[in-house]
């Protein structure tokens, strides 16, 4: 199974130090990688892994410490240098230049000429299928990138590694944009390169997929090395307790409570989605104060137009939306908002900032022109600076500097932000939807308890996820939607996933309210 | 009826040379990722340039040349704004706009004693026209083919740019550096060497394109010489495409509504010069509107490259 030659290390970093004026992304790292082996680098969003690879790679200079290539000291200035030793990087976002064909991105810098510069790429074509069969890799060198899979992206990346000549291969976040199948095919492809004596650093945070494919998993918590441990020989609640820095639960915590007075009642609704069609087809709710009402369902049977219905960013065409009491069907966004609905939306990055704005600007998103922001309609930088500040300490957003631009932050920060904003305007309702997409194990923990914080404190919660694992552990009752409608809603304590999976499939309620 | 034909494709081609050289220049700079709306103020200084020193040496090569040189170094301006300093390109652009002619303006008064306009190139020293005497004068082929020979180099140079852009490394590196800048920064091409090339041979071209007109279509140079040849030319390169055949089809339709002017001009027609003048204007602004639709360009055409790290 292991292809691991313990004799030859092919990577050492040792010490690395990298810091960012004074932040430090790597405190005194070491990492051994060696031939034939996959090795797991584990951390949260932020924890500076990907500083470590980029560092290794040569997009970055270290601060301080040594890399040893094949025993031999370097000093990897730029990206040329670490090329030139064998490593290849596939970045998490790929870059690869979408209307060039595969093979044209795979020789790009490295070209097949027939001299005076003129470009072979009868020959292109051919090294890459070479390359591509010996490997598995499927790939049709003709193709233009932007009429490829997501997964065959990926394929290319890698084979642009092999072309160099990579013996070292550094994948980031490799399955962050795959599907299932897609993934299985990855991890035979990384089987077929370690055969071949090639040496794999995979850095994730998925802790299924370190025990599925790396030999050996490295932890790295706040640029800090943690441990370094034998994958055959550790279980997932180890490597998530390391990599968090204490017990993770991936079970929820939370004390009974008796829900109180309907303060979401939907009546018979019907939202239509971009196509005309009625996603949403005469779905009626009610949600409680103190309780968390989880919908669950798979993905396009309306979940986000019930979301977009009821904050007024889509048009209800029929039906009857009531915030305790009050009708706020077909209102404005602002009025809903201030009838004391947040919402947490499924798009963070769309819909929940303004990404080129700072952390500071985005809190206050909706309340800019009230008092302490701004008088007379002017800003008031020192109110909307003190509030900023208080709430990044408050819920704990890092890095700590309310002046950095949004996009800046880690998702599970980026969300953290919007939890701020959103809790503290003191709503009666919270709308969570798809709260923890995307985000590691410990950001999901923190998003968790931040909507059971919120029931216990009376607040009606709603939340719409794809994730059953997720709506099960949370909520108080399930509801499942099918085709625009809920087909059933069944307490937690009575829920398990054969139940909630035939339901969600449209097999009926068998003991739904309805 | 052929003398007419030929005329005005003669015409045409005389005219589009000066767009085609241009907007090959708008092609380079643009396929590298810098928008380049200062070729007007390239093509400005490059007119100035070749018709100066075409009256002072009597060689138009040589004054051809010092063109190029003249506006590949206003283009370096524009690099170092927009390349190096990561400026906004449009509004660097805009600046190369008012310095171009206003400089050659001043440059003007200075050389040739306070006049707006330099004094005319001896007939001997204008661009030379290799085919002349092939054909019989006046007839269908010679009004066509008897060209200046800025007219035959704008095509090599169509060419030239479609073989660099499309069949070697370079062109693919540039290319790669226009549509996905990072991509071929990790790969080690250097973003910034590959743009200011880029960049310094569009004002070269813009210049070229300028000579092209002071030193062949009319042989000295005034300010209103170059009034929007450079903007035309940027539209031709959009409706092209950012190809350099593309631009070149454009060129030659622009250039037609030009020759069409002309003849129409020449003919008992009773049109009013002015509004016949704003023939090629009104085109292009009707091809930009109505056919050019959402035309795709570089897509990392307009935004500077900044590393992460400093």
């Amino acid at each position: 199974m292991s292809n691991i030659d313990f004799d030859q290390k092919v990577v050492e970093m040792k010490n690395i130090t990298k810091k960012f004026g004074d932040f430090t992304a790597n405190d005194n790292i070491n990492l051994t990688v060696h031939k034939g082996e996959v090795h797991a680098l584990l951390g949260e969003n932020g924890a500076g892994k990907t500083t470590l690879m980029n560092v290794l790679y040569g997009l970055y200079n270290p601060t301080a410490g040594e890399i040893f290539i094949n025993g031999e000291k370097i000093e990897i200035q730029d990206p040329n240098v670490a090329i030139e030793k064998g490593i290849g990087m596939v970045h998490q976002h790929f870059m690869l230049v979408e209307p060039f064909t595969v093979a044209e991105n795979i020789i790009l810098g490295m070209e097949t000429t027939k001299g005076m510069g003129q470009l072979d790429m009868k020959k292109a074509v051919k090294e890459v299928k070479r390359l591509s069969e010996k490997y598995g890799l499927h790939v049709d060198p003709d193709q233009k990138i932007e009429d490829i899979t997501v997964g065959m992206q990926q394929r290319v990346e890698i084979l642009k590694a092999l072309y160099r000549g990579a013996e070292i291969l550094i994948l980031d976040e490799p399955t962050a944009v795959l599907t299932p199948q897609e993934i299985k095919d990855l991890v035979e492809i990384i089987r077929n390169l370690t055969k071949e004596g090639k040496s794999i650093i995979i850095i994730t945070h998925k802790l299924k997929e370190i025990k599925m494919v790396a030999d050996y998993c490295t932890i790295i918590r706040r640029g800090k090395h943690i441990d370094t441990v034998d994958v055959s020989k550790t279980d997932e609640d180890e490597l998530a307790s390391k990599m968090v820095g204490r017990e993770v639960s991936f079970e929820v915590d939370k004390e009974d409570k008796e829900k109180g007075n309907v303060v979401l009642k939907i009546d018979d609704l019907v939202v239509e989605d971009n196509r005309g069609i009625e996603a949403v087809d005469g779905l009626s709710l009610e949600v409680h104060s103190g309780e968390i009402l989880g919908i669950a369902g798979v993905d396009g049977n309306g979940q986000t137009e019930l979301v977009e219905g009821i904050t007024g960013l889509r048009k209800i065409s029929n039906g009857k939306v009531l915030m305790n009491g009050k009708d706020i069907t077909n209102k404005e966004p602002k009025n809903i908002i201030e009838n004391k609905v947040s919402t947490i939306p499924e798009d963070r990055q769309k819909r929940g900032l303004v990404l080129e704005y700072s952390v500071e600007e985005n809190m206050i998103l909706e309340n800019y022109h009230k008092k302490p922001f701004s008088k007379n309609g002017i800003l008031n930088p020192k109110g909307i600076n003190d509030y900023a500040k208080k709430l990044i300490k408050r819920f704990d957003i890092r890095p700590a500097n309310e002046k950095i631009k949004a996009k800046a932050l880690s998702g599970g920060n980026q969300q953290k932000v919007i939890i701020a904003r959103e809790v503290s305007n003191n709503p009666d309702l919270l709308i969570a939807s798809q709260p923890t997409r995307g985000l590691d194990v410990g950001a999901i923990e923190y998003v968790h308890k931040s909507l059971v914080e919120q029931r216990d404190k009376g607040k009606a919660v709603l939340l719409v996820s794809l994730e059953l694992d997720e709506v099960m552990n949370v909520s108080d009752r399930i509801a499942v939607i099918y085709e625009g409608r809920i087909v059933g809603i069944i307490d937690q304590k009575d829920a398990n996933e054969n139940k909630l999976g035939l339901m969600m499939a449209g097999g009926g309620a068998t003991d739904g309210q309805e | 009826m052929l003398a007419n034909l030929g005329f005005i494709l003669g015409t045409t081609l005389l005219y589009s040379a000066p767009l085609m050289f241009t907007s090959l220049g708008g092609v380079i700079s643009e396929n590298s990722g810098v928008v380049n709306i200062g070729l007007e103020g390239m093509m400005a200084i490059g007119a100035f340039t070749g018709a100066t020193v075409g009256f002072y040496s009597g060689n138009p090569w040589l004054a051809f040349l010092a063109a190029g040189i003249a506006s590949g170094i206003l283009a370096l301006l524009h690099a170092i704004a927009s390349v190096t300093f990561a400026a906004d390109q449009v509004v660097s652009g805009i600046a190369i706009n008012f310095l171009g002619p206003g400089l050659a303006l001043f440059l003007s008064r200075l050389f040739f004693d306070g006049a707006t306009m330099t004094e005319s190139i001896d007939f001997n020293a204008k661009m030379p026209r290799p085919l002349n005497g092939v054909f019989a004068q006046n007839s269908f082929l010679d009004l066509v083919f008897n060209q200046y020979a800025t007219v035959y180099l704008a095509f090599l140079l169509v060419l030239i740019m479609w073989f660099l852009l499309y069949k070697t490394k370079l062109g693919l590196r540039i290319r790669a550096v226009g549509e996905h800048p990072k991509a071929a920064d990790t790969l080690g091409i250097n973003v910034y060497k590959i743009r200011y090339l880029c960049v310094i041979l569009s004002g070269i071209f813009a210049g070229f394109g300028g000579a092209a007109m002071s030193l062949a279509v009319v042989s000295n140079f005034r300010p209103t010489l170059i009034s929007g040849h450079g903007f035309i030319a940027l539209a031709a390169m959009i409706f092209g495409k950012w190809k350099p055949q593309g631009a070149m089809l454009a060129c030659l339709l622009f250039g037609a509504s030009q020759g069409l002017v002309i003849f129409i001009g020449r003919t008992d027609l009773q049109v009013s010069s002015q509004i016949l003048a704003m023939l090629p204007y009104v085109l292009t602004l009707v091809i930009l509107t109505g056919f050019v639709g959402r035309a795709n360009g570089p897509a990392a055409d307009g935004i500077p490259y900044e590393k992460d790290e400093a």
